[in-house]
């Protein structure tokens, strides 16, 4: 039905549209190098953008997404009444008995993946010796597969749980919780418990681009080179486990969150402390004249992370027998999960701007970054710090522009960078770490309807990091192409 | 005899094409004026087709893609027909029945959403939006073209609540036959109420006070009683203007509130404070039952 909309002139846009990535892909393709090696795995998108809402509320994508996943300020209201519209119709004694909150999404993919520089063993030389080389593959793939399930299991008592596999079918829970809202018949007071994605202004698991370099946000996941990521790991994109307070005005206008976390970053059985973190964010929109809605805000994420394992468990395993018939074994040191101890601090702070004029929006993101010198060097707090060990800084920025012609196609621009401010090495290079990363693309919806979501999505991706390179220590950059049907039912 | 009649067909389609274009232009120029904002059609039909199709339909007539009559092969998913815009006929009013309604009344929909139906609140849009949004909807009926909106009717000063207006609004609950439709306890379950049939022909539940404190057009007391003085055009209910004086119509509406037995008004205060309103609200009040299904 949505093709009786009359937009001739956006139609021809997105028939250029189309065929401009086609033509990127036939180029890339004619151009690709041919070695073929293992492709970095995709980012595991866990994107929410829920049909089954559609479905039970008989809305377009359109309401909820400006472009799905994105938000628009109707669903953003709508999620944070707890998945409710506020009619006194959302429990699920209103529903048909064989309605079934589910979505599933996955996307078929072409994708092309370049690095300039990947350790390799020197075919001309003896073994053991290595060498740096480009290394490109690509080919047919899919992304991981993700199956929303969310709604209300009472008036004001709502859920999520989203079972998420990566591309091989190995499953993990990225979100589980329940919360109960507008607490006291107050919007200003939801409590959320469980596994939950921070309440970003700028989120994640919405974002527009699905590449292997361009699927994230840099600034959410970054450690400096140097940091011991096998116990101290951490993003602000991860989901993160703990309880959120969480409010808002009627409009939407103004918003709160407080969450307390455990330090584990989101990962099951407790398995690096038994610390805590806080993550606090607020945020104000305003009405500018015919713009439309502008949001600014902040947020601050205050943690501590542990440095060294308080136990470890040594176990000897037999691997096989020598000639004589003794046994042949060997010795493995673990740690004892959950006994991380001697935490060091770290925060990340941060300003956020969403910009509308009309059509066109433009996010802006300033990024502080602070990990205590034992953090940043990977050190245990009960040894001590080496020689010129120093509490690593960063600042980063994000410039995120979308231009959307209409719920049916929308073009994507991201450009974001990372300097470090201070090393956690005096002696290391002044810009080891610094990040650049450009993102831009397009999504086409063919058709938009209150059953499922359907885009035909092109990107490219380039991400170069400063002196990363495994062998010499120059810049190290990958690249991403993708091509796909992305869609949701 | 033929040339003269091709001529005069000639005529007759150039000045159809020519009287047809100011009716189109218009269409597109049609404007709504609210507080300081005045919406423009055109903007207003983007904002339509992002957001309020899915219901109420390309051509505004309420047959969306979700609105499947009852009774068809498939359950409706809404549970009630989406607002017919081309019949140019609304539910809440600030105007006499039969008038168009004023836009800020318009706009109030958009604003509030409908209790107990899917259409939800459109806060989060902007005040322009919705200004947009109401010029696009006017441009589906043609009423809007010829006839101007109504007069909005004048709601008195609220008189002071007293359990005698309260009592007294009891009676013309019953002398009104009220309770018919609505049900002697306003549960909405009156021995009329499985007949209802709205304009579409469409089976209409009448208003439960029992669940909630919002009504389908508003929340306040001056909203209440805009109901039914203006009626709900389009519904059976209709409206009791010249049946009712402003006097007798407040102390309608303080009863009415004592209806509403799960939200605590000053009215369900008052009238629980009697010998006789407690013992009405105790035996209209549902104890005991399981609690957790999203109905209290």
């Amino acid at each position: 039905m949505y093709e009786r909309w009359p937009h001739t002139v956006k139609k021809r846009i997105a028939w250029a549209a189309s065929t401009f990535g086609l033509g990127i892909l036939l180029l890339a393709i004619v151009l690709t190098d041919t070695r073929s090696v293992n492709a970095a795995p995709l980012p595991i998108a866990g994107v929410r953008a829920l049909p089954a809402f559609a479905r039970k509320y008989g809305m377009p994508c359109s309401s909820c997404h400006e472009v799905w996943p994105k938000l628009s300020p109707f669903g953003q209201s709508f999620k944070d009444n707890g998945y409710q519209m506020m009619n006194d119709r959302d429990a699920p004694i209103f529903q048909q008995p064989a309605y079934w909150p589910v979505t599933f999404r996955i996307t078929p993919i072409w994708h092309r993946e370049s690095t300039n520089k990947i350790a390799v063993d020197n075919p001309a030389g003896p073994v053991g010796n290595q060498l740096e080389a480009q290394v490109t593959t690509h080919g047919f793939d899919w992304t991981g597969l993700d199956f929303h399930t969310a709604g209300t299991l009472a008036k004001n008592i709502s859920f999520y749980v989203l079972p998420s596999s990566d591309n091989t079918g190995a499953f993990h829970f990225e979100s589980v919780w329940a919360r109960f809202d507008n607490l006291l018949g107050s919007s200003w007071l939801n409590v959320k418990v469980g596994k939950f994605e921070l309440d970003n202004l700028l989120s994640e698991k919405r974002i527009l681009t699905l590449s292997t370099n361009g699927g994230l946000y840099q600034n959410y996941h970054f450690q400096p080179i140097g940091e011991n990521t096998g116990i101290f790991r951490f993003g602000l994109g991860d989901n993160q486990d703990g309880v959120e307070v969480m409010g808002h005005s009627k409009d939407d206008r103004t918003r709160y969150s407080v969450s307390l976390l455990s330090s584990n970053d989101g990962q099951p059985g407790l398995p690096s402390s038994r610390g805590y973190n806080t993550f606090v964010t607020a945020s104000r929109a305003f009405q500018a004249g015919s713009f439309g809605v502008q949001r600014v805000g902040a947020f601050g994420y205050f943690g501590q992370a542990p440095t060294y394992f308080q136990y470890n468990q040594t176990a000897v395993t037999v691997v096989g027998q020598d000639i004589n018939g003794n046994n042949v074994t060997s010795t493995a040191t673990n740690p004892v999960l959950g006994t991380g101890v001697g935490n060091k601090g770290f925060y990340r702070v941060g300003f956020i701007g969403m910009w509308y004029v009309k059509k066109l929006d433009v996010t802006t993101m300033y990024f502080h970054g602070w990990d205590n010198a034992f953090l940043g060097t990977g050190t245990a707090a009960n040894t001590a710090l080496p020689a010129g060990a120093q509490a690593p800084t960063w600042n980063g920025g994000l410039f995120e522009t979308h231009y959307t012609l209409n719920p049916q196609l929308i073009l994507i621009n991201r450009y974001e960078l990372i300097r470090m401010s201070r090393q956690p090495l005096a002696s290391n290079p002044g810009n080891l770490s610094n990040i650049d990363s450009l993102v831009f693309g397009y999504r086409y919806y063919p058709f938009i309807s209150s059953r499922a979501g359907f885009a035909f999505h092109n990107e490219y991706a380039l991400v170069r990091q400063r002196g990363s390179a495994p062998l010499t220590g120059t810049d190290l950059t990958s690249s991403s192409l993708l091509i796909g049907f992305d869609f949701a039912f | 005899m033929r040339k003269t009649n091709m001529k005069s067909m000639r005529l007759f389609f150039a000045a159809v094409m020519v009287l047809s274009v100011p009716a189109l232009v218009s269409a597109q120029q049609m404007e709504s004026h609210i507080g300081k904002h005045t919406g423009h059609a055109d903007a207003g039909k983007q904002l339509y087709y992002r957001y309020c199709w899915g219901c109420h339909g390309f051509r505004g007539d309420g047959n969306g893609e979700n609105w499947l009559p009852t009774g068809s092969f498939l359950e409706p998913y809404l549970n009630i027909q989406p607002r017919n815009f081309a019949a140019g006929t609304f539910k809440c009013r600030s105007t006499p029945t039969g008038t168009l309604p004023t836009d800020q009344d318009l706009n109030n929909s958009i604003t509030r959403g409908f209790v107990m139906s899917a259409m939800p609140s459109w806060i989060t849009l902007t005040d322009q939006n919705r200004a947009d949004l109401v010029a696009f909807i006017k441009t589906f009926s043609p009423r809007w073209k010829s006839e101007k909106a109504g007069e909005p009717i004048s709601v008195p000063a609220e008189p002071k609540l007293t359990a005698d207006s309260i009592k007294h609004g009891q009676e013309l609950f019953q002398k009104l036959e009220c309770w018919k439709c609505h049900g002697p306890e306003g549960r909405g379950d009156g021995p009329s109420a499985s007949t209802l049939t709205d304009s579409n022909d469409q089976p209409i539940r009448p208003y439960n006070f029992a669940v909630g404190s919002r009504f389908k057009c508003g929340v306040s007391n001056q909203d209440l009683y805009k109901i039914f003085m203006t009626g709900v055009d389009g519904t059976p209910m209709p409206s009791f203007a010249d049946v009712v004086k402003p006097d007798e119509a407040w102390d309608l509406v303080h009863f009415l509130r004592t209806l509403q037995v799960t939200h605590k008004s000053p009215e369900l205060t008052l009238w629980e404070s009697t010998k006789e309103g407690a013992e009405q609200v105790a035996s209209r009040r549902v104890g005991g039952t399981p609690t957790g299904s999203g109905i209290r």
